[in-house]
This record gives structure tokens, C-alpha cells and sequence, in this order.
């Protein structure tokens, strides 16, 4: 083999540059999730850069899972990686406590007071706020009207499960590809155990009672999942087991879901014509209740956070005011339309009326964000916070493997009663091996 | 003459068919992938699948908009040629040791050297990641080319050790009487031999390195991120993002489907090199 001059050149200049890297003073690392609204800011960040010439900012757009694990490897190690970072509400707290991440104070213009205090406190821990919300959402009900009215049955604004599930057997039509409801079966956290964790609170059903022990054999839990199973059988998809929010949504657009209880960012989905063959007969109501309506919808919302190993905190707080504030939200109603705003975060956004006259979700998605509290989601007075979680850190792990159990007991692969107890006994160990009891 | 029962017209026709029958399946997912790259959101999702439709290049548009393709795919075009290269420097001398003058432990040696790829790669993520983040080689090409080399290395050394061993002793052992040094030896004698060897294990080692999306998304993020990168930035927990998906997954796998287009030749000798003696 002949090495030329050229080759030599050229394997020179890869060597180069793949060991030179150069870095800019004042280049801010924004680490994010790829949906609609991160993509949104992503796009307008041109304006923050106009008007902030000393900084430029450097995207890093991940997947959910991926994005969890390089933040919490970079928090935990302190890498300085990412300067500006996209976290959840389950994550906020915890860090915040542990000082991975700075507390943010802003100036007056930032309108902090109109943040929604459900949000507002989510994002705190010991009353300091950590992260500021992006976007914010809880779970509601989503219905197609049509059906419902065909079928001579009517929605309240806040229905309970026993009508739900009337109503998902009278419009259950799968000869025509209809089936009466869709609901999360994949195992996950953040997936089947988001929507079981607000089943089991409204049935009375809670995680941990106040001696830190797991309640999953209680009766509560037995029979919300027990329900849960019998109703997905009879009246859901096929393949239940292995659905969660975007499998949904396309069954949902397709018009195969009759009713639909998700996040309230599926509603702005839904009702698009462009995506949706249904999106003018969709209706909305809140979350059904059993027992009780506390914990009966979820709260979640993606915030930014500073990491404490990042170096360029000032200009990070600048671009975080920036981004959460109301001159932004108003800026993506002006150039992408109101409809395309990221909501749940300010009472602004649902006063006003531009906004109002896009969304008709938005009575139902504020009223659904407002009734959640995290500080009090369970029947029974519970150690933790959070709703559809516990935020403590042995909750991801519980989760995934009690998840998994769901998802088995929905697949027909064993009882309601043996997952709950292989969850339970799972729990348990984890618990004890973290140092809540003996 | 009589033709053998494994040329019957019959047999040539079921074999043909069962040929084309695993090429099929074996394509399939790439069909389905660039199908969906050229669909609409809502007709990417549809049930059942469209195969007649009004192709768009709205997701091309959109990925190029969005994402600096350019910057991905130097970096993946950086990392997998550098690694590749740098795998080679070491894997050659390597199994030239192993191939002419083996051990009593070379066997033990080439066996451990495989069985560093039987451990998860994330079962060294933690003490990599801490060790990158100590050199502050976080982020960029270098760590990503170390990483990508060393993975690589004992598919490198095993390829070429049997490639090597193919080449009779003694033509080495004549260039030695005939006053050659090591150097001319490797140089103007297993050089030339064992060319198709190196030229293919080059290439798959380029390929494995293109493709590597492990350690690309754990070690590289605003800097370094290759093509894999972008490929996993288009996944979405809420919202509908597989035809953009396959579009962004489309343009990352079309350099190497073009090099491995042109290179398979090569790549097939090398690859079934010594299989049949």
C-alpha cells in the first residue's frame, strides 16, 4: 500500500481534529427531550441569541431514557457537560436536596408569583425553586364525543370509573376498530406506573405508609389493578401490554380509542387536524375517581435546571429567565400561533383569551393541573411527595420492576394477586436495603 | 451423464427461492425504514401500513433545519476512520506475533482478548466515563476514537490472526534467509499476502465504528455526538416522530451503504477468506 502525500495529509488533518476541540467563552450546553416544545425553543433560541450577542447557545437533543441517564451521570460525577439541563419534576427535589443543582432566584420581571403553585412547588425543595417549569401537565380525560352520544351516554366534567367503564362497554365496537378505551400497559416508571400510581390513589391505594413500608397488597391496589386488567381486556386494543403514550396516540388519531386518560399535552395532538382523523369530535373531562379524587390525575413538567459543576451559572439563569418567561410564550404565540404555546406553567397563559380561542382544552388541562397536589395525593396521610411517584431516589428502580408486574398481570402471564406480591417483596427489599426499616 | 441430486432443476429453484426468501427478510426493515422516511407523520403511523402513498422530503427538510447533519457525520467520519486506522496499527503486529511465533499461552491470550467483548458495555460506563471526565476528555473526538479502537481491537486481532496463519511459514522464513529485516518482511511480504485480510477487516471495523451508539450517546454530547447521536435525538416520548425518525436514520446509514456498496467485493473475499480450503 502506497501512502502519498495526500493520504498523509489527510490522515494528518483527521488525526488534528479529532484531538482539537475548541470551546467558545460564553457557549451554553443545553441538554433536552425531543418534543414539540423543546424543538420549538430550540428553533427561537435565534432570538436569544440576538438579543444576548456574548452568548451562544449549543443544543443537545436526547431521548427521554437517554437523556436521564447522561444528567444524573453528569450531576452525580459533577462532568460540567451540560450547563443548562432538562429535568422532570421526580428528579427536581431530590437533586435540589442533595445540591446537584443551583437554586434559581430571578429578578421582578420574571413573574414569579404567576407560575402555577401546583408547579411552583413540585420544582422546589425546602420552599428554594430549583428548576424552572417549561412545560407543565397532569392527566384528564380525552373522549370522543361522537360515540359517546351515539351510544345515548353522556360525559360529566368529572366522571368516576364505574361510569367510564359503562361507557367503554357500550361504545366498544371492535368489529369496526373501535375499542372502548386505551389506557398505558408498557412497563415503566414513567409509563404504565404513572397511570396505575393515580388508579391506586384514587381507589384510596398509596406507596409507602408513614413507617416507609410498600402497600401494594393492600386492598386499594388489589382492586385498582384488578379493574384496571378486567377493563383493558374486555374493552381495550389488542396488545395493551405493550402500549404506552405514543402507541396510544396513534390509535387515538386513527380513530380506534372510543376514551383515552393520558397526559393533557395529548389534547393539543388530538384535536389537530393535521395529525388526527378524529380531532373534531374530540371532548374532554378529568381524570375518573373512585374512592376519593385526591391523587386521581397526575403532575408532571419538564423544567431547566443549572448544574452545580456548571461554570457559566450567570449566563444559564439568564437563558432560563429567558425561556421560561412570559415574553417567551408570547413570542411562540406571535411566530407559531397560540395553539403552539407550551402550556401548564403561568395563570397568564390561561387568561389570556388568543390562547383560549386555540386550545379547547384549556378549561379542562388548568383545572386538571390546579386539582393536583403533590404534597397530598393519598387518602391516607403518606410519607413522600409527588403524585404519580415518590420522590425518593430507590422509586425509579421500585417502579421499573413493579412495572413489570402490571404489565405481566395485563398480559395474561399472571394474577392481579402474584404481581402485586412479586412488586411488594421487590419493594420491600429495596426499601430495606436503602434504610427505611429493618 | 447422470447430474448429482444437489444440481437437480428442482433443488436449484427451492434453494434460489429460499435465497431470496432470508435476502427479503433480511432487507425488509431497511425497505420499511425508507418507506416511512418519505411518509407524512400521520401516514407513517397509519394501520395498516401505506405502501402506495405521495412520497415527501418534508422529514429531510425538517432533520436538515433542525440538526447540523454536516457536523454529525464529520464526526462519525473522524472517529470511525481514526479508530479504524489506529486498530489496525495495533491489531497487525499483534497477530503477526501471535500467527508466526505463537506460545504455549497465545491460545489463552486470543481467548481472553475475546472474551473482553462478552461484558455489556455498560458494565465499564462508569469507571470509563469517571476516567474520561478526570482527562476532561468528555465530549470530545479523542475519547470516542479510544473507545471506538479499543472495542474493536479483539474482533481486529482475531480477523487478521486467521488471515495471517493462512500464509505459509515458509515464505517468511525464505525472505529471512534472503536477508530481509522484520521490517522488509512485514512490509514487501505479509503485507501484500494478507492484504484482502486487512482490507476487510478494516472495513467491518469501520462499519462497527460507524454504528457504535453506546458509547457515542454516554461520551459525546454538544462536541463529538456522531450520526448515532442524531439517529437517537429524533425519538420522542410524546408525540409522533417515526417518519422524521427514519429520515434522520436514513441519512445516517447512507455514506456506509454507499462505502459498503462499492467495497463488498473486497469485503466478501476478505470475510470468507480460508473458509473453504
Amino acid at each position: 500500500m502506497k501512502f502519498n502525500r495526500l493520504t498523509t495529509a489527510m490522515l494528518g488533518g483527521l488525526l488534528l481534529s479529532a484531538t482539537v476541540t475548541t470551546h467558545a467563552a460564553t457557549e451554553l450546553v443545553v441538554a433536552t427531550v425531543n418534543n414539540g416544545h423543546m424543538i420549538e425553543m430550540q428553533k427561537l433560541g435565534k432570538h436569544f441569541e440576538e438579543a444576548n450577542p456574548d452568548i451562544k447557545l449549543k443544543w443537545v437533543t436526547l431521548e427521554e431514557g437517554v437523556l436521564r441517564q447522561r444528567v444524573t451521570t453528569d450531576v452525580a460525577t459533577k462532568g460540567g457537560q451540560f450547563d443548562v439541563m432538562t429535568i422532570g419534576m421526580y428528579e427536581t427535589p431530590i437533586w435540589g436536596k442533595k445540591g446537584w443543582i443551583k437554586e434559581l432566584k430571578f429578578d421582578d420581571s420574571y413573574k414569579i408569583d404567576d407560575l402555577l403553585p401546583a408547579i411552583r412547588d413540585g420544582l422546589s425543595a425546602d420552599g428554594k425553586l430549583y428548576a424552572a417549569p417549561f412545560y407543565g401537565e397532569s392527566s384528564m380525560l380525552m373522549y370522543r364525543s361522537d360515540l359517546v352520544k351515539e351510544a345515548g351516554m353522556e360525559m360529566p366534567s368529572n366522571p368516576t370509573w364505574d361510569h367510564v367503564a359503562e361507557v367503554a362497554a357500550k361504545i366498544h365496537n371492535p368489529e369496526k376498530g373501535i375499542y372502548g378505551i386505551c389506557l398505558r400497559g408498557k412497563p415503566g416508571w414513567g409509563d404504565n406506573m404513572a397511570f396505575l400510581t393515580t388508579l391506586a390513589n384514587t381507589y384510596g391505594g398509596q406507596w409507602f405508609n408513614m413507617e416507609w413500608k410498600p402497600q401494594l397488597e393492600s386492598q386499594p391496589w388489589k382492586d385498582a389493578i384488578t379493574f384496571y386488567v378486567d377493563l383493558l381486556t374486555k374493552y381495550g386494543p389488542p396488545g395493551s401490554a405493550s402500549n404506552s403514550f405514543n402507541e396510544i396516540l396513534a390509535l387515538f388519531n386513527e380513530g380506534k380509542c372510543g376514551m383515552w386518560v393520558d397526559a393533557t399535552i395529548a389534547a393539543s395532538f388530538i384535536s389537530d387536524p393535521k395529525q388526527s382523523k378524529v380531532a373534531d369530535k374530540v371532548a374532554f373531562a378529568q381524570a375518573p375517581t373512585k374512592v376519593t379524587p385526591k391523587g386521581a390525575n397526575w403532575l408532571w413538567a419538564w423544567a431547566l435546571a443549572i448544574p452545580e459543576s456548571s461554570t457559566k451559572a450567570a449566563e444559564a439563569q439568564k437563558f432560563i429567565q429567558w425561556a421560561t418567561s412570559t415574553d417567551y410564550i408570547n413570542l411562540v404565540g406571535k411566530e407559531e400561533g397560540w395553539g403552539s404555546v407550551p402550556t401548564g406553567t403561568r395563570q397568564s397563559t390561561y387568561d389570556n383569551a388568543d390562547f383560549k380561542a386555540a386550545a379547547k382544552f384549556a378549561d379542562a388541562e388548568l383545572a386538571a393541573i390546579k386539582s393536583a397536589n403533590p404534597n397530598d395525593s393519598t387518602l391516607e396521610k403518606s410519607p413522600y411527595t409527588g403524585v404519580q411517584f415518590a420522590t425518593i431516589p430507590e422509586f425509579q428502580a421500585i417502579g421499573v420492576n413493579v412495572g413489570q408486574q402490571m404489565s405481566s398481570a395485563l398480559a395474561g402471564k399472571e394474577s392481579v394477586e402474584e404481581a402485586l406480591k412479586t412488586g411488594q417483596e421487590a419493594a420491600e427489599r429495596e426499601m430495606r436495603k436503602a434504610g427505611y426499616y429493618k | 451423464m447422470q447430474s448429482s441430486p444437489n444440481s437437480s432443476p428442482q433443488k436449484l429453484i427451492i434453494r434460489t427461492i429460499a435465497a431470496w426468501l432470508v435476502a427479503l427478510i433480511l432487507f425488509f426493515p431497511l425497505l420499511f425504514l425508507a418507506f416511512t422516511a418519505f411518509k407524512t407523520e400521520g401516514q407513517a403511523i397509519a394501520v395498516p401500513s401505506l405502501w402506495v402513498f405521495t412520497p415527501t422530503l418534508e422529514n429531510f427538510v425538517e432533520v436538515q433545519e433542525r440538526s447540523n447533519y454536516m457536523h454529525f457525520a464529520w464526526n462519525s467520519i473522524v472517529t470511525s476512520v481514526v479508530s479504524t486506522i489506529l486498530g489496525l496499527l495495533i491489531a497487525a503486529p499483534a497477530a503477526y506475533s501471535m500467527a508466526f511465533s505463537p506460545t504455549k499461552r497465545t491460545k489463552d491470550i486470543l481467548m481472553w482478548m475475546l472474551s473482553t467483548k462478552m461484558m455489556p458495555a455498560v458494565g465499564a460506563l462508569v469507571p470509563i466515563y469517571v476516567m474520561a471526565q478526570w482527562a476532561h476528555l468528555l465530549d470530545t473526538k479523542f475519547i470516542l476514537i479510544i473507545v471506538f479502537t479499543m472495542s474493536n481491537l479483539p474482533i481486529m486481532v482475531w480477523m487478521l490472526y486467521t488471515h495471517f496463519k493462512d500464509i505459509p511459514h515458509e515464505i517468511l522464513e525464505a525472505s529471512r534467509m534472503d536477508g530481509a529485516t522484520l521490517w522488509d518482511e512485514f512490509r514487501h511480504v505479509l503485507l501484500p499476502l494478507g492484504m484482502g485480510g486487512l482490507a476487510s477487516t478494516g472495513l467491518l471495523c469501520l462499519v462497527l465504528a460507524w454504528n457504535e451508539a453506546f458509547w457515542a450517546l454516554n461520551l459525546g454530547s454538544a462536541n463529538a455526538g456522531t450520526l448515532a447521536t442524531l439517529v437517537a435525538s429524533y425519538s420522542s416520548p410524546e408525540g409522533l416522530f417515526w417518519a422524521k425518525l427514519s429520515a434522520a436514520s436514513l441519512m445516517a446509514i447512507a455514506p456506509i451503504i454507499v462505502f459498503g456498496w462499492f467495497s463488498q467485493k473486497q469485503l466478501v473475499q476478505g470475510m470468507t477468506f480460508g473458509a473453504v480450503k
